[in-house]
């Protein structure tokens, strides 16, 4: 199933980086990031979201710092 | 600005005058070096401290190659060349550019919010006890709302009560007012102008319109264009195709020549120039920009690749009903026969077809206009696919086709002579020919406007019906299509736009375009769906990748045209970051470009595409 987060992202490329990276977690079926709306799109199974969002925490504050996400 | 943003300008600011301050003071006094990069790291720290941090958390983490790590490697191999200055100074243009950036990405963000402002904060719900203002997410289907002059509408309903005007232009571009009296369904994200409106509640907030468009918009920025696309993967090669030249540059030459200070300022200069941002941010910019500005003007468009392939449409292919003709049926004619008047003809008919809802039987009584004592007509009968027989003030009325005349045995004179594709309703009063009432499905007044200015724009236009031959030659004629196929059955229509799809030229697009009641699948094998005029319907909205909110086939050019301004504006600033950016590198290997150089290939470059995209944000003018 898809599921919509908030997130903040500060520049464009980091964006881009942090979607390709999501889409490798295990799990992951398809990630979109939209650096405009700062939302994340994960395609994953419900009973995998707790964990999925915990490591794109990690993989996002890897790549920006200031990487945050609500959930 | 953001509290974010108002601190970095406070520490650019800062930054600009204790670098002018040391500048000057290394200009006139002479100092060891040892002072001088002391004083000079004082400006450069306050600037770039964060930069620096994220650049050794990138390290720590693995991350190299992003923006901070480049900008911090050239900024410090700078110190150790002793260039003070442009060290200082590169970071401070550095961050000059990312806060105009942020601040240009802010100012189109709270732009597409505020026109996007159709988010109701509340409902003013009908309690047992008064009325009582609720979040309108708690208001359940069948509750009854309150809405005051001047408030929006929170919630899809149907008026109870009250009849007034409401403004739909936050919806659909069009600035006149809509009349609403009971009955009528109202849309949420409209504001009722003048009277107070009880409604009663159609859908939950999450099914109602206003949430279903803002759940659109946003999703839009998520469907990513190819150009988008294109950009991202180019940066994931760029940079570090960069840094390795960098690193070739700072170390074969010098191995050689043993100068090796000019060789690694020279590195340290495409480093700099290597930074992928400006190109990255200005596409998505303009997407974001020509999708708003878009459903500003009540188009709204599903993701930055339809605003792409609308962009390329050479076809586009209409359904006729309700999509360039209104789909009601209007009398457009009334010839009464000698001894009879238009009064007299069209009340008798109006009168006979008063217990009638066929669509012909309604529009009689709309073009009679006045009211009607239904409880005049007596026996009525109906002659299914000829019309019907009823007493109308105990005369014998009898209303229909060709074929009913014939039947009642009444002679329909030569001369009258109905125009061709209209549907015509013959009267026979008392067993005499009263004349005839012809009954067309009008086109929108804007019809023919729209496809004068595709055919401008270059764009071939055909129209799909299944409509009578004659019919459709009628229409297509009068709006200037230039093609049409009639008489389709719902699976031939596919048919068709597969052979159109087959036939159109390469590179180039095809647009369908229906009222997304049955076209559902025509909607979604086409390039580009459009739905027009369907606000209430989820199916279209589902189905069509872009969706006109109001009926209005004028929005299909200035689509057409925001799009393409949209690709024109990406591909200038693709082409111009890519040709500056490639240029300074040449010129830095040679090294005619200097650090300066650098920093307006990077920093300059992102500001001149920045402000580019943001002119997506200007509303395109219709013709």
């Amino acid at each position: 199933m898809q599921k919509k987060f908030s997130i903040e992202v500060d520049c464009a490329n980091c964006a881009a980086k942090v979607e390709a990276a999501v889409a490798q977690i295990p799990g992951v079926n398809s990630a979109a990031v939209s650096f405009m709306a700062q939302k994340l799109v994960i395609d994953a199974e419900e009973a995998e979201f707790a964990r999925i969002l915990k490591e794109v925490a990690k993989v996002g504050r890897r790549i920006d710092p200031d990487f945050a996400i609500d959930f | 600005m953001t509290r974010k943003q108002t601190r970095m300008l406070r520490r650019i600011l800062i930054s600009v005058a204790t670098l002018a301050v040391v500048w000057v003071l290394c200009a006139f006094v002479p100092l060891p070096w040892y002072a001088q990069l002391a004083l000079y790291l004082i400006p450069y720290l306050i600037i770039g401290y964060d930069v620096l941090r994220k650049a050794f958390l990138g390290v720590v983490q693995g991350e190299i190659f992003d923006e901070n790590f480049l900008m911090a490697i050239a900024t410090v191999g700078a110190l150790a060349l002793q260039e003070y200055r442009e060290a200082a100074a590169v970071m401070l243009f550095y961050q000059i550019g990312e806060l105009f950036q942020s601040y240009a990405v802010g100012k189109s963000r709270k732009n597409i919010a505020a026109l996007m402002d159709i988010r109701p904060d509340y409902a003013n719900l009908e309690t047992g006890d008064g009325v009582q203002q609720v979040d309108p997410d708690t208001v359940a289907v069948g509750d009854v709302i309150l809405i005051r002059p001047g408030e929006k509408i929170p919630l899809d309903g149907v008026v109870l009560e009250g009849s007034g005007t409401i403004n739909t232009s936050a919806l659909t571009g069009e600035s006149r007012p809509r009349r609403v009296s009971p009955g009528d369904d109202v849309i949420s994200g409209c504001v009722n102008q003048d009277e107070v409106l009880r409604v009663k509640v159609s859908k939950p907030f999450g099914q109602s319109t206003v949430a279903r468009i803002l759940e659109l918009v946003e999703n839009s920025s998520l469907k990513k264009a190819k150009a988008e696309n294109f950009i991202t993967k180019f940066a994931r090669y760029y940079t570090p195709a960069v840094c390795i030249g960098a690193a070739a540059l700072a170390i074969l030459p010098s191995l050689f020549t043993g100068q090796w200070g000019v060789w690694v300022s020279r590195a340290l200069t495409f480093l700099v120039i290597s930074c992928p941002c400006a190109l990255v941010i200005s596409i998505p910019l303009t997407f974001f920009g020509g999708i708003g500005g878009a459903s500003r003007s009540g188009i709204l468009i599903k993701g930055g690749n339809y605003l792409e392939a609308l962009a390329q449409v050479k076809t586009i292919v209409f359904d006729k009903t309700g999509t360039l003709t209104q789909g009601v049926f209007q009398v457009t004619g009334v010839f009464p026969a000698e001894g009879f008047t238009e009064d007299t003809l069209l009340e008798t008919a109006a009168l006979a077809e008063s217990w009638s809802n066929h669509p012909i039987a309604q529009s009689l009584r709309a073009a009679w206009g006045k009211p009607l004592d239904s409880s005049r007509t007596r026996q009525v009968h109906e002659e299914a696919g000829h019309g019907l027989t009823a007493q109308v003030d105990g005369v014998p009325v009898a209303a229909g086709n060709a074929r009913l005349m014939a039947q009642q045995g009444v002679q329909i004179p030569q001369n009258s002579k109905p125009a061709e594709g209209a549907t015509v309703v013959y009267l026979a009063i008392n067993g005499t020919y009263a004349g005839f009432l012809q009954i067309s499905d009008v086109e929108k007044p804007t019809s023919a406007q729209a496809i004068q200015s595709l055919k401008r724009q270059g764009i071939r236009t055909v129209m799909l019906t299944g409509d009578a031959e004659a019919a459709a030659h009628q229409v297509a004629r009068r709006l200037g299509l230039d093609d049409y196929h009639a008489q389709l059955l719902p699976g031939d229509k596919v048919e068709k736009l597969e052979q159109l799809l087959n036939a159109k030229a390469p590179n180039s697009t095809l647009a369908f375009v229906g009222d997304g009641i049955n076209d559902a699948p025509v909607l979604r094998r086409a390039d580009v769906g459009i739905a027009m005029g369907s606000l209430g319907s989820d199916a279209a909205i589902e189905a069509a990748d872009v969706v006109l909110m109001d009926d209005d086939p004028a929005k299909l050019p200035l689509a057409l045209r925001i799009a393409r301004k949209c690709r024109r504006i990406v591909y200038q600033n693709i082409v111009f970051a890519l040709a500056v950016k490639f240029l300074c590198l040449i010129l830095g290997a040679v090294g005619i470009a200097n650090m300066w150089w650098a920093v307006f290939a990077d920093v300059g470059v992102m500001v001149l595409a920045v402000l580019n995209a943001t002119r997506m944000l200007r509303p395109v003018k219709p013709e």
